[in-house]
């Protein structure tokens, strides 16, 4: 069966708050000029990667023109859910006004739950099972205070309502591909608080092998090569290595730039190239052709590529541009941030 | 207390919680929130449910410097009597601000936030609140 | 309807009561009250307590039942009536109803509140009941920021300087000097209003009633009872009017904030009620948990214009030997506000003056005295209009 699914309506969401890597490094002792990013989004306390799924859903639905009730399905990509047991998804669900007729579940596949979400609603959206489906990757990272994660984990939301394709349609979905092994670069058992990580092994083993891996079976698949493509975004748990693994792919810096946000606002988990293909979006002309490859440890990655359609013209002004959420910021230092992340000891 | 560990209670509410579910009296034009069978200003049972709009502006805003045992941990925050964009009034937290920022007449727009817990092992109880609008 | 008389009183001094528990103050309160009426406690034939928070605070409701049986008269009728911080203001209301109805000949009004037991936060939590619990108190709103709202709302509508508000709070002060039941018997300057702390801004801590612990009690009868059983025929004082109003119970479902329209029509009805006019009060209590809501009182009440109620604090004119001589025992804020129990302490306040027995503080001539009590942010309010006659 061929697909048949396009974007509709698309939504980012990042919290106001902001820390900068050298305000962090300042406080563990570490050289403020070896830090990965410039500075990373932090959650307000009385967020988390539920409220924020809400907002980038909302923003969704303003482009899609849809009432919300005609979404039929909610699928939740993250790693931070505010419950270990309770859907998200039903609570962003009633919020937002599509139930009760609804397919709604929580996932969690590390960083790429949110383009599995896509994939999911991509399938049942051509398979004709649901006329409209919300696919949301969000995420309130936490890293362990003054571990590397600590200057990069951020918070930050995406959602993306899928339909078949019509004469509105932002992006048709050309084709996807999913690659996947038992790759412990990264985990957090049940009852932790924070995650473990494995250093080096997350490399090359886990991110590189990967995404690689996902990105050559698509185009192999599609019979395409990076010279097709206009723009691509990669996972970005940092700046270094999407910059990398384009190089290795075969994609240059002007198909890269849109994408590539992490320096600006952190690793957004779940949320990350999710996020950067709305950047996409909110520049991208018809016709372009845009690959977006994530990553979740553990390890997988989702390859998938869109065509940009006319509609992206009349629609993309009916929310909030991902840049609108970069730029509008207020600093934390460490001890508010301490805070806000509940890293105090309170009992 | 009871009541402050009640799921029913808040699950009861949720939608007019989360989503501005307001009320329109056909009789003396009130817009309220949250909707209800008779108008709060004449008794009317002539009123249809309403979303309301997410953007208003403050009328009036106070600092809670003393806040009941439930919202200790947030001290200090914003209260504020909200007007919608079609005249209904709200009270509500605000988020995403600095004491010193607000003033009356301070354009705002609704978020969908974390109100409180149940304790660390109780649901959470989420609702709207506002933030200052660009 | 029968003519309802006042012939005892009694009350605890309003303080931290680290000693007496919640029953101990009602029957100790109970007692005076009896002992001051010189009746007995078998004549009393039913009980209204008013309280707001034995329940959240105390973990004790029934407190119907309870007094009654730590007084010894168990039989008797007896339950709570509730109404926020209106509580007191109601109980009186009904056992003016009872006894106005011809039901009872001899009945008692009680009012209780122990809240010093409660961590401050709690008493917070207790007190934002008052309102809507579902989109109020949800909120994070505590019961002074309501007020404080109410505070906003005037300043811009009427420009009025903080200070001539917060003067309110100051004037209390003075009064309770001289009133051995009050729980802060010291003189405040504005200056000392205006450095303390802010609780809900613009509110300062010492423009706000205090926390306190206390009982008052008052025992009501018909005519038929006070010619039988009360030896002391001097001082008694008829209850003219009793009027309960309520208004929408929270800020944002009205249309103004800066009046308390419960007031407005509680106290028309108690005037007409009565036969008098706001000029023929001698003496009035009004509820003034916090400064701002003095001030309003005093205009819906009828003795001052709208927006000016400041103007007659700053006057002189709630003073002894002023106009309108307001809150003569101290007030909510200096003779202290233990919430249920307000209403009553007002009543026995009112009742003071009016028999002549408030020592330095005697208004001359006192003959008709007014009490206004109010429960949420207005929500209830009660107007009590009181006689000397005998």
């Amino acid at each position: 069966m061929s697909i048949n699914a396009a974007i509709v309506g698309y939504g980012v969401y990042l919290p106001v708050y902001r820390i900068k890597d050298v305000e962090i490094a300042k406080v563990w002792g570490r050289d403020v000029r070896r830090v990965p990013i410039k500075e990373k989004t932090v959650p307000g306390p009385d967020e988390d990667s539920l409220t924020m799924a809400f907002e980038a859903s909302l923003n969704a639905l303003r482009r899609a023109k849809i009432p919300p009730i005609e979404i039929e399905a909610v699928f939740v990509g993250s790693e931070s859910p505010p419950y270990a047991v309770k859907p998200s998804a039903t609570v962003i669900a009633e919020a937002l006004g599509a139930t009760p007729k609804l397919y709604a579940v929580d996932m969690e596949f590390a960083c790429r739950a949110g383009t599995t979400a896509m994939g999911i609603v991509i399938g049942m959206v051509s398979s004709g099972i649901i006329k409209y489906g919300l696919a949301i990757g969000t995420d309130t990272a936490q890293g362990r205070p003054g571990d590397e994660l600590d200057y990069t984990a951020a918070a930050g939301a995406a959602a993306y309502i899928f339909s078949n394709p019509g004469k509105d349609t932002i992006a048709t979905v050309e084709g996807t591909y999913s690659y996947v092994t038992d790759t412990p670069d990264f985990w957090r058992r049940e009852g932790e608080t924070f995650p473990r990580h494995t250093f080096r092994f997350t490399g090359e083993p886990a991110y590189f092998t990967h995404i690689i891996g996902a990105a050559k079976g698509l185009m192999e698949k599609m019979g395409l090569k990076p010279s097709d493509f206009n723009h691509v975004v990669f996972h970005q748990p940092n700046v270094k290595f999407p910059l990398r693994v384009a190089k290795m792919l075969g994609f240059t810096m002007e198909q890269i730039k849109y994408g590539l946000l992490t320096g600006e606002i952190g690793n957004t988990y779940a949320a990350a190239s999710p996020i950067g293909l709305a950047n996409i979006l909110d520049h991208a002309k018809p016709g372009e052709r845009v690959l977006i490859v994530s990553f979740g440890s553990g390890s997988g990655s989702d390859a998938i590529s869109f065509i940009v359609q006319d509609g992206i013209e009349s629609r993309r002004h009916l929310a909030p541009y991902v840049e609108y959420y970069i730029k509008r910021k207020k600093y934390v230092n460490y001890s508010t941030y301490a805070k806000f992340r509940n890293l105090l000891k309170m009992r | 207390m009871a009541y402050t560990k009640s799921v029913p209670r808040i699950w009861r509410e949720r939608i007019r919680k989360y989503r501005l579910l307001g009320g329109v009296c056909n009789d003396c034009g009130k817009v309220f929130y949250p909707s209800r069978r008779f108008c709060p200003r004449c008794g009317s049972g002539n009123v249809n449910k309403v979303t309301l709009p997410r953007t208003g502006k403050i009328l009036y805003f106070t600092v809670i410097r003393n806040a009941p045992t439930e919202f200790k941990s947030f001290e200090p925050y914003i209260l504020a009597l909200i007007e919608l964009d079609n005249g209904a009034r709200i009270l509500a937290q605000l988020t995403d601000i600095d004491l010193e920022e607000v003033y009356e007449g301070m354009p705002v727009e609704a978020v969908f936030r974390k109100y409180k817990e149940q304790g660390r092992d109780g649901v959470i109880e989420y609702g709207i609140k506002f933030r200052p609008r660009e | 309807m029968e003519k309802v008389f006042i012939v005892g009183i009694g009350a605890t001094k309003v303080r931290e009561h680290w000693n007496l528990s919640l029953r101990d103050l009602m029957v100790k309160s109970a007692i005076k009250a009896i002992n001051n009426a010189g009746i007995n406690k078998q004549d009393i034939k039913a009980i209204y307590i008013g309280n707001m928070s034995s329940g959240y605070l105390q973990g004790q409701e029934h407190l119907g039942a309870l007094l009654a049986t730590w007084l010894g008269i168990a039989g008797v009728s007896a339950c709570k009536v509730e109404a926020a911080c209106g509580s007191g203001g109601a109980a009186f209301h009904q056992a003016f109803l009872a006894v106005a109805s011809g039901l009872y000949d001899c009945v008692m009004a009680l009012g209780v509140e122990k809240m010093t037991d409660a961590i401050t936060s709690d008493v917070t939590s207790a007190l934002i009941m008052a309102d809507d619990q579902e989109y109020v108190a949800f909120t994070g709103a505590s019961f002074v920021a309501l007020n404080a709202l109410i505070y906003r709302a005037y300043i811009k509508e009427y420009g009025v300087k903080q200070e001539d508000i917060a003067l309110f709070a100051v004037h209390d002060h003075k009064y309770a000097v001289n009133n051995p039941y009050a729980q802060y018997r010291r003189e405040i300057k504005i200056e000392d209003v205006m450095n303390s702390p802010l609780i809900a801004d613009p509110i300062h801590l010492l423009e706000c009633a205090p926390i306190g612990d206390g009982s008052a009690a008052i025992i009501l009868c018909n005519e038929r009872f006070l010619e039988k059983k009360v030896s002391d025929q001097e001082g008694v004082i008829e209850v003219l009017s009793s009027v309960l109003a309520t208004d929408i119970i929270s800020l944002h479902d009205r249309d103004t904030y800066i009046t308390l329209n419960a007031t407005r029509v509680a106290s028309s009805k108690a005037y007409k009620m009565a036969r008098i006019e706001p000029k023929d009060v001698n003496v009035v209590e009004v509820h003034d948990a916090f400064t701002i809501l003095g001030v309003i009182s005093l205009e819906d009440l009828g003795f001052a214009e709208r927006g000016s109620g400041w103007e007659i604090v700053r006057e002189g004119e709630i003073e002894i030997g002023g106009k309108i001589p307001t809150n003569t025992m101290g007030g909510l804020k200096a003779r202290g506000h233990p919430v249920g129990a307000t209403g009553i302490y007002q009543i026995f306040d009112i009742v003071t003056q009016l028999r002549g027995e408030a020592g330095k503080n005697q208004v001359d001539n006192a003959e008709i005295g007014l009490a206004q009590n109010v429960g949420g942010v207005g929500g209830t309010v009660i107007i009590n209009i009181l006689k000397r006659v005998r």
